[in-house]
């Protein structure tokens, strides 16, 4: 039986099984510290197409289907696929999506859309409305920077705060189908203002969100930080960990030890001058693919809680002077004994 | 009332996560953008001195020199050599005639791919537009200031 789990979460009855997840990942990231693991590093920035928008959708297509390979289906064979991206209107999908032929749920989530996406794919999977959902998002850097900073080429200093958004797609194929790495519960996130106008520092914009949704989970599930293996924000990078710290610490729990944040994990600051950490949909969805779930098939980490967070700003919002709220979507994953 | 306090805590919050981000170091930065601004400018001395040396009066030796510094900015911005150049330099890369050329530059590039017209042609002073716009009204109204200034004496 699913059951709904305070205000905000549900456990599912039966785990809904991630069967795969592939990533495909640019240049910069390939020569980060997950270089070796990702699926595909595609050194081209335009990915072979005429604009940075094209190259987001063509990661995205090939991210699709090597998830589809992956989990040995056609894409014939999927019900629905959950996806996103941070361009206007959600581009880079809807072109990516038109060529695979698959009912399609586009999502908006800002940096958090992969957690959004994993949600309801495993919701659409629990409920027995789909034998197989995808969930996918990406991000381009030069899109990125277009779409919400200044054209690529335009001289200027970035603040120390400001995080480097990811090139990549990442997708994960979820059913009933079992495998040793399931969804077992989610927590849907509330929109979060504390008032921050400062877009150069999502972290900051984005951390009391992930506090919100991290100590919901908890208390919806009655459980300690302890009981999870790893908790795996998407996208605070450092200064938005250290804040998370702080918010979570007048909370009365303490992360410390088992925190992680995949903007972090992906790009080493030092070598790359990427600042704070790495951003957008495809970050934390490349390291879920890459990371992530190869640690919880090799039963490394048995309960983790996956945290993408997103800042759900625009070029309007920005231009009028508007504040920068946060969002965070959680998913329980775990790892699974015995494949039958 | 509400209102009140939550204006307080995003004050609060607002100096808190000023306290816990890090910033760039200003002597520092004052120090790159002399070097790197001072660097362009000597740049230009030489260009106008030059041009002096032969034959070309003042005027035209600063058409010269401006033409010039331009025409390397640009060049620098498509070789994606200036946007270097000013993560370093700050805004000694931003105030001489080369930033502004960088930033008319800079959208060219970008939006080339969005057509002739609607792409470079309307998109090319998205940075220096404002620059050029309040440029031309705050020298309108020093000219009237000046207009009325004369008529008094």
């Amino acid at each position: 039986m699913n059951e709904r789990m305070g205000h905000q979460s549900i456990r599912f009855g039966e785990p809904v099984y991630i069967r795969s997840g592939a990533s495909v990942a640019g240049k910069k990231e390939g020569e980060g510290p997950l270089g070796p693991c990702f699926d595909e590093i595609e050194k081209d920035p335009l990915a072979g197409e005429k604009t940075w928008e094209q190259a987001e959708s063509a990661l995205q297509h090939r991210a699709a289907l090597r998830a589809l390979d992956k989990a040995g289906i056609k894409n014939t064979d999927l019900r629905m696929i959950f996806a996103g991206d941070l361009l206007a209107q959600c581009t880079a999908s809807a072109y990516n999506l038109a060529q695979l032929d698959v009912p399609v749920y586009g999502l908006f989530g800002a940096c958090s859309t992969m957690g959004e996406a994993l949600s309801l794919a495993s919701m659409a999977v629990a409920g027995d409305f789909a034998e197989y959902a995808m969930a996918l998002t990406s991000s381009h850097f030069a899109s990125a920077e277009k779409e919400f900073r200044f054209p690529l080429a335009y001289g200027n200093q970035r603040p120390l705060s400001a995080t480097w958004t990811v090139t990549g797609s990442g997708a994960c194929v979820l059913s009933k189908v079992k495998s040793r790495a399931a969804v077992t519960g989610v927590t849907t996130g509330k929109i979060v203002d504390f008032g921050l106008k400062d877009s150069m520092n999502m972290g900051a914009c984005m951390a009391p969100a992930a506090c919100d949704t991290i100590c919901t989970n908890l208390q919806d599930f009655g459980r300690q930080p302890e009981e999870y293996d790893r908790i795996i924000t998407g996208d605070l990078g450092s200064v938005g960990q250290q804040i998370l710290f702080d918010l979570l610490e007048k909370q009365g729990y303490d992360i410390k030890r088992q925190h992680l944040d995949c903007g972090m994990l992906i790009f080493d600051d030092a070598v790359q001058d990427t600042h704070a950490g790495g951003s957008g949909c495809g970050c934390s969805a490349v390291v879920f693919a890459s990371y992530i779930l190869p640690r919880i098939i090799s039963g490394e980490w048995k309960r983790i809680l996956f945290v993408p967070t997103g800042a759900l700003m625009s070029k309007v919002s920005f231009a009028e002077g508007q504040t920068v709220p946060g969002i965070a979507q959680a998913v329980v994953v775990e790892h699974m004994e015995e494949k039958d | 009332m509400e209102n009140q306090k939550n204006e307080q805590t995003a004050k609060e919050y607002e100096k808190y996560v000023k306290k816990v981000t890090p910033t760039h170091s200003l002597p520092v930065n004052m120090a790159r953008a002399f070097l790197v601004g001072g660097l362009i400018c000597v740049l230009g001395q030489y260009i106008l001195n030059t041009a002096q040396a032969m034959g070309a009066d003042k005027e035209e030796a600063g058409c010269w020199c401006s033409l010039i510094l331009i025409f390397l900015s640009v060049l620098f911005t498509g070789l994606n050599i200036y946007p270097k150049l000013a993560k370093f330099g700050g805004a000694g890369t931003l105030v001489p005639i080369t930033g502004f050329a960088n930033s008319v530059a800079a959208p060219a590039i970008e939006y080339q791919k969005e057509g002739q017209v609607f792409g470079i042609g309307s998109k090319i002073f998205t940075i220096a537009g404002p620059v050029i716009l309040y440029g031309v009204v705050s020298s309108w109204v020093l000219g009237l200031i000046y207009y009325v200034m004369q008529m008094w004496r």
